[in-house]
């Protein structure tokens, strides 16, 4: 089975066939990152951009060693870097990169779209590594990653999303990957952060915390943007603590066999408390450690390799 | 030169539907008559041209001078500002001026060109309240000149250029200039329309008076709506002292803040700032209940939403002096034309929904939008070819406004009638403009071919930007000349044999 895109550019333009080969993969290659020797051949003398015009020093660095762990060559290029010019366009800036001849390009951009305009101009397969408000396709896949290990399965599951769905792109890429691999996704906020039409999307709004995550076998917890402050949705981190905050008391209204995952980084006593992000439900880590392998997976699929290869 | 315009059928909205003659001279309307009568028409013109003029005798020459048209009063074409003296229910169609004096020339067979327009349809210029030709200040995205040149291609014989250039039209001298350089070219006329405030910056009020005498026939910020409502006001009161128009660019700034699209459930599946309905329609509230209390001629721009729509209907019925524009791909797209974060399909306000789509339309139909302008926005691809959410607003759309706007006709939601109502006859009144099909009015005239079938092909356009999201559409009805005070300024080339382009 060949894995049919050039791109990884959203959820949505995957089938629920190439969303399993991704996962499928991942495993396989979660086993590399186990052994003494973490390095394989598999796209030795291929070249990788890391392009993030956006601050995101976690996420690049998942990257980074997923490339480096299938002995690819990684160049990094952020907005602070003396290669983006000030007034060049991100077009510009995509010719440039194809001047150079990469395989892939992983692109984090606050512009949503970016990545699928670059996608349009450039040969290179695009990965996208999150583009303003619209997508972050790896992260979503390896939460399904991490979701699928410990539950054995996506289909039939509840998520509860609980945070800032207006300003997610993590939020829009889970809703659409784990609706389209048969889970319910709930979510809740307060009402300044749920967008206009967001059930068409595929999910179901809450009213609040309580009842999002009574019958969750999921819980995703978002990042609170302190800055998102001066857009006015919030009054106060205390009080969205006291509302929207998960905390082992509530966490006993959801499942017993609950997962917390977050992901990250975390505002440690704001959206998540100290004890239930280190407490025995979270599988915050495990995201971390599925995150290398699933972005392996990616950059082995979309260069062309298959399935059961190696 | 004589012209006899025949074949077509001749359409002025109320005063004249059927196959007429229309007889120019010297570019002005001489008779519109029976195909019958304008043989004899012709050779009385002719006859009394044999007749010896007697001052023709006169030495040093006066004769020019004397048997010339009477340039002067025809110069800003019929133009005249409302009265605003009166105090009845506002009906912009009682607007009448009357016709500029002019002599006829002698004239000889040869000077007669007859045009065959059988099979189209003849009407008044089509004219065009709402463009932005750029000039001065951004002429690598349009200039008069091209701006002028579209605007002919599109069927206008008239434009009225926001003045948001760079410098703002916000002083005579501005005004002076656009109007200076349109005269040079000789193209479709242009109405500039001049800044409420200084460099629209929402604080002091412009020189209105002074701006008038140089041409301005409106004032607006457009681009930026008047922030501060104390100083709408007062621009009003101003304003309706002169029987200038006030043109609002309705947008409330902290509802619209960061948003590049309509709010909505395609903006939210993209991951787009959305800008609300409301962000228009409260300030078209406002702007309503300016306008009663002042009692002003308002116009809204660009109307996008049903409860714009709404506000403005009720407006109307409550007797206020309030007038309304769409452009015609608020009735034709909704906000699921930016699908693939297409920058063409971004302008403000935004497409919005199916749902506002269909009350524009209703709102054209039952007469609460008065008129349809393009909002021609001309871009280059330094402000199209980026991210959705960094790049400029607008789209051009002179040249495929007709087009677009047929559709409505082929549609059966509006009849020919209305349709040149909204296109050339209101904008006129708005303008104080007397643009009746009538002896001693300047010809200025668009010719329709309604059946002919044709596709949107921007590298045809003859505006400089090509920021169109209408690429491609197939659509049914388009211009076959504007003639702009008896001469072509556009003709489509069927060919080869036909004149293409004379300025
Ligand atoms: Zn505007
Ligand atoms: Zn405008």
């Amino acid at each position: 089975m060949r894995f049919e895109h050039k791109d990884l550019l959203d959820i949505e333009s995957l089938s629920v066939r190439d969303i399993t080969m991704i996962l499928d993969t991942a495993e396989g290659m979660k086993e590399i990152s186990s052994r003494p020797v973490k390095k394989v051949p598999t796209l030795r003398g291929k070249t990788i951009v890391l392009f993030f015009q956006e601050p995101s020093t976690r996420t690049k660095l998942s990257f980074d060693i997923a490339a480096k762990r299938l002995s690819a060559d990684t160049i990094s290029i952020s907005s602070g870097s003396s290669s983006i010019v000030k007034g060049e366009t991100l077009i510009d800036t995509a010719k440039n990169l194809e001047a150079m001849n990469p395989e892939i390009i992983v692109i984090r951009h606050p512009s949503s779209g970016a990545a699928e305009l670059v996608s349009r101009r450039v040969r290179a397969s695009v990965v996208n590594a999150g583009d303003g408000l619209h997508a972050h396709p790896t992260q979503a896949l390896l939460d399904m990653m991490s979701v699928r290990e410990k539950k054995g399965r996506i289909e039939g599951l509840n998520l509860a999303i609980i945070g800032d769905i207006a300003h997610s792109r993590v939020a829009r890429s889970n809703i659409a990957g784990f609706t389209k691999m048969g889970a319910t996704v709930t979510v809740a906020a307060p009402p300044t952060m749920i967008p206009r039409g967001i059930e068409t999307l595929g999910c179901k709004v809450a009213p609040d915390i309580e009842s999002c995550i009574e019958n969750a076998d999921v819980i995703m917890m978002l990042r609170i943007q302190k800055e998102r402050q001066e857009s006015i949705l919030f009054p106060t981190e205390r009080e969205y603590s006291m509302l929207f905050g998960l905390n082992s008391k509530r966490l006993r209204c959801a499942k017993r066999d609950v997962l917390v995952m977050h992901p990250g980084p975390m505002n440690r006593g704001v959206e998540i408390s100290t004890d239930v992000a280190d407490g025995e439900h979270s599988v915050i880590l495990e995201q971390v450690t599925n995150g290398v392998a699933l972005r392996m997976a990616v950059f082995y699929l979309v260069s062309g390799g298959t399935k059961n290869a190696d | 030169m004589l012209i006899r315009l025949k074949g077509a059928r001749v359409i002025d909205p109320g005063k004249i539907d059927g196959f007429k003659d229309i007889i120019i001279s010297n570019g002005v309307i001489d008779a519109v008559v029976e195909p019958s009568e304008a043989d004899q028409m012709l050779l009385d013109i002719l006859s009394k041209a044999e007749e010896p003029c007697g001052i023709a005798e006169q030495p040093f020459g006066i004769t020019d001078q004397a048997c010339t048209p009477i340039e002067k009063p025809c110069d800003s074409s019929n133009h005249k500002q409302h009265d605003t003296s009166t105090a009845e229910p506002y009906d912009m169609r009682t607007d009448q001026s009357k016709p500029c004096g002019y002599n006829k020339k002698a004239f000889t067979k040869e000077d007669i060109t007859e045009i065959d327009l059988t099979g189209m349809v003849v009407v008044p210029g089509l004219i065009d309240l709402h463009v932005h030709l750029r000039e001065p200040g951004y002429e690598y995205k349009e200039t008069i000149e091209t701006g002028l040149k579209a605007a002919a291609k599109g069927g206008f014989v008239a434009v009225c250029p926001m003045p948001n250039s760079s410098p703002v039209n916000d002083n005579s001298s501005i005004t002076a200039f656009m109007v200076s350089r349109a005269k040079e070219l000789g193209g479709s006329q242009l109405y500039p329309v001049g800044s409420i405030t200084r460099g629209s910056k929402g604080e002091a009020l412009c020189e209105y008076g002074d701006m008038q005498k140089a041409g301005m026939v409106a004032i607006s910020d457009d681009g930026r709506p008047v922030e501060n409502a104390r100083v709408m006001r007062r621009a009003m009161e101003y304003a309706k002292g002169m029987g200038l128009p006030v043109i609002s660019h309705c947008e409330d700034i902290d509802l619209a803040r960061d948003g590049s699209m309509n709010e909505g459930v395609v903006a939210t599946k993209l991951g787009i700032k959305g800008i609300p309905n409301v962000a228009e329609s409260t300030i078209v509230m406002r702007d309503i209940a300016l306008a009663e209390l002042t009692g002003a001629t308002l116009h809204i721009a660009h109307v996008s939403c049903e409860e714009s729509v709404d506000a403005i209907r009720h407006g109307k019925k409550r007797g206020i002096r309030v007038t309304a524009e769409t452009a015609p791909h608020y009735f034709t797209l909704t906000d699921e034309a930016v699908a693939r974060y297409d920058t063409n399909a971004k302008m403000n306000p935004p497409l919005r929904s199916e749902r506002d789509r269909q009350a524009i339309i209703e709102g054209l139909a039952d007469g609460t939008i008065d008129v349809i302008a393009t909002d021609h926005a001309p871009h280059s691809l330094l402000e199209k070819d980026i991210e959705f959410d960094r790049a400029a607003f607008g789209i051009v759309g002179l040249e495929t406004s007709l087009g677009l706007s047929l559709k409505l006709v082929h549609d059966e939601t509006l009849s020919l009638e209305q349709l040149i109502e909204k296109m050339s006859k209101n904008p006129a009144t708005l303008l104080g403009i007397d643009n009746d099909l009538k002896p001693g009015n300047r010809a200025d005239i668009t010719v329709i071919d309604m059946d002919a079938f044709w596709s949107v092909n921007p590298r045809t356009f003859f505006s400089k930007s090509k920021n169109t999201p209408f690429a491609g559409f197939n659509l049914r009805g388009e211009v076959y000349m504007t003639m702009i005070e008896g001469k072509i300024a556009y003709q489509r080339q069927d060919g080869g044999s036909e004149i293409e382009e004379i300025s």
